[in-house]
């Protein structure tokens, strides 16, 4: 058994324990003691569990999955790899299995960083590993499904995603919850993209309106190797913070983050991306397409450091008011700490414009219908870098939400 | 098929429109001429029902039906098809996709894959739109939607500004064959209203009938050989005096 056994761990506990009341740099706090940590062990896929995971993407039955992941609450319902070049465990069975995964844990993320990363470690329940190993590109995604079940609890995982030197990996997470009067998501994911090797990383939530979501994501990027983060959340919550931190440490090491947020209700996302562009020569780009209805709050965040020699990166955020009761702020930052670094953004938010509701009404369009094509445009992200089942799972998803609306 | 009757419109109110009368019989083919700023445009956005322009006097009916108040899209669905001048970009919806929808939405029986070829467009499909779409892609793309979605009265808002005569020769080529102008009007049941600023696009469609609008005023009406001749020789002054002389009168 590792825990005890190791300096590290001790050391991650301890340093754990004394940021467990730190509140986010960012974003809301929350109290998390009102929370619980445990429930019931579940083993079996509700109907409802299926068809929400149906609706944003996630097979149940598994197939044509290179592998899957299941989570309900706490309890893993299953784990399994159908590739063999793919591993994919329970972090828990994963840190029993290899010494050497403990160079990973806590190493893209501070575990004091807040006292969101700091409660998955001292009451951690669950989380996947996966890897693939070198030179392997494998094309179908692992799928990994974590639904939060229990009314009042706190589901706190931990995932390390490693892919070997020139591998290939997508990935594609869905996140979601039944109508629960409160539950809190923590999500700490932790993706190393060695040499040559390309993650792409599909996540789509869709929680409740009771539930507060603070996922912590660190990705470490090296040498020619590229990594693509797509975030889509069409459904409300009561409040998501997130801002994944990426390392472009490797020469002409490669990111985008792409994200396509509907708030609606009285949701407060605050979503948004930070690179670090350390390697020479490596690139980001961060786009974000934000909407917001009813009563909601959406706070675009975007950082990007240029340290590395010739790094480039571009940061884009789109916002589209639905109400006249909701808000979207942009924050771009950008930092340049070396000349040759060629760092920009653009921002614009307004409403639906006119003249383009009225000429998709001329085409025999009722006012409705034209919105919700223009809103189905402007969500429009057709990823070129993605397998193409994963560009028409996220249009089934987007297609569903500029219908709903 | 259309009347207009003592027409005045409003654009955040400056009045625009001041007492246009227009009737269109089915099957006849209409231009309205006019110089920049004397309410074509106008006249267009107003029968087609953008709520921007406001109607303050005055009735629009379609097939006998009174539709001043009616919204854009339950026009369109009476029978009216409007190809704009500058259609706004669409971001997001592909060119493709989106005819496909106009095409179900309009039970319409029109091979797409043909009339693209015709109009030489197939580079488009693939993209947003009118999303950097030239100004003679514009109009050919409008045109299209158009026929995809076969209105008995089709408004063309300048279909020649902007484009070259090779592009003019196909819109005009589509539009003859499409509203079968190459017969009697008397035999034709479609009907359509041309604007044109300087009347290019008749070199290659006949038209029954010529209307001059001056400031907000259809100025004169007549056969579009003449009223086309009088204004190529003597501009649209000529048209101007032609208002005082009904003043006048």
């Amino acid at each position: 058994m590792y825990r005890g056994e190791n300096g590290k761990i001790k050391d991650v506990k301890e340093r754990a324990k004394k940021s467990i009341d730190k509140p986010p740099s960012v974003g809301l706090d929350l109290d998390i003691s009102r929370f619980k940590f445990s429930s019931e062990v579940h083993e079996f896929i509700s109907r409802d569990l299926e068809e929400k995971a149906s609706s944003i993407g996630v097979d149940v039955s598994g197939k044509g999955r290179a592998g899957n992941y299941l989570q309900i609450d706490s309890s893993i319902v299953f784990e399994e790899s159908l590739h063999q070049s793919v591993e994919v465990m329970s972090i828990s069975k994963a840190l029993e299995t290899y010494d050497w995964l403990l160079d990973y844990y806590w190493r893209a993320l501070d575990v004091d960083m807040d006292k969101f990363t700091a409660l998955s470690e001292l009451k951690g329940g669950g989380g996947v590993f996966i890897r693939v190993k070198s030179g392997v590109k494998v094309e179908l995604p692992v799928q990994a499904c974590f639904y939060l079940k229990t009314g009042g609890l706190s589901q706190n995982v931990h995932n390390i995603i490693i892919v070997e030197e020139n591998a290939e990996l997508n990935v594609l997470t869905g996140c979601a919850s039944p109508r629960i009067n409160e539950g809190l998501h923590v999500g700490v994911s932790e993706f190393y993209v060695k040499k040559g090797g390309k993650l792409t990383y599909t996540m789509i939530h869709s929680w409740s309106e009771g539930i507060d979501v603070r996922p912590r994501t660190g990705v470490v990027v090296e040498d020619g190797a590229s990594f693509i983060n797509v975030y889509v959340n069409v459904n409300p919550a009561k409040s998501i913070q997130t801002m994944p931190i990426v390392y472009l440490n490797g020469v002409n090491s490669r990111a985008s983050l792409i994200s396509v947020i509907l708030a609606s209700n009285n949701s407060i996302f605050d979503v948004g991306g930070a690179a670090y562009l350390k390697g020479d020569g490596s690139r980001v780009e961060i786009i974000s397409k934000n909407i917001a209805k009813d009563e909601s709050k959406i706070i675009s965040r975007g950082l990007i450091v240029g340290e590395g020699r010739e790094c480039r990166g571009h940061l884009e955020c789109r916002g589209l008011l639905l109400s006249t009761k909701s808000i979207i702020q942009a924050i771009p930052q950008l930092e340049a700490k070396i000349m040759d670094a060629t760092l920009s953004h653009e921002a614009a938010i307004g409403k639906l414009s006119e003249d383009e509701i009225y000429y998709l009404m001329a085409r025999g369009f009722n006012e409705d219908e034209a919105i919700s094509i223009l809103i189905r445009g402007f969500m429009d992200i057709g990823i070129p870098d993605l397998p193409p089942m994963l560009n028409r799972y996220l249009k089934l998803v987007l297609d569903g939400a500029s219908k709903k609306l | 098929m259309l009347e207009v009757k003592d027409l005045h419109v409003e654009i955040s109110g400056k009045r625009v429109l001041k007492g246009v009368n227009l009737r269109i019989n089915p099957g006849e083919v209409h231009v309205l001429l006019g110089p920049n700023g004397s309410g074509k445009t106008t006249l267009i956005n107003a029968i087609i029902g953008d709520p921007r322009f406001k109607i303050v006097q005055g009735t629009i009916s379609f097939k006998g039906i009174d539709i001043t108040n009616m919204p854009i899209h339950d026009r369109v669905k009476m029978g009216i098809g409007v190809g704009f001048q500058f259609p706004p970009k669409i971001k997001g919806i592909k060119l493709r996709d989106f005819l496909k929808e106009l095409s179900f939405r309009f039970k319409s029986n029109v091979n797409i894959d043909e009339l693209v070829n015709k109009l030489n467009m197939s580079n488009l499909l693939d993209r947003e739109l009118n999303v950097g779409f030239s100004g003679g892609e514009m109009k050919k793309c409008e045109i299209l939607q158009i026929l995809i979605q076969s209105p008995d009265f089709a408004l063309f808002d300048e279909p020649d500004s902007g484009v070259d005569v090779e592009n003019l020769v196909l819109i005009a080529n589509v539009i003859n064959e499409f509203f079968g102008l190459n017969v009697k009007p008397s035999l034709r049941k479609k009907s359509i209203l041309i604007v044109t600023h300087l009347g290019y696009i008749l070199n290659y469609i006949r038209a029954d009938r010529a209307h001059v609008i001056i400031d907000g005023v259809i100025a004169c009406s007549g056969k579009p050989d003449e009223i086309i001749s009088n204004i190529r020789i003597h501009g649209f002054e000529v048209c101007s005096k032609c208002i005082e002389e009904k003043m006048e009168r």
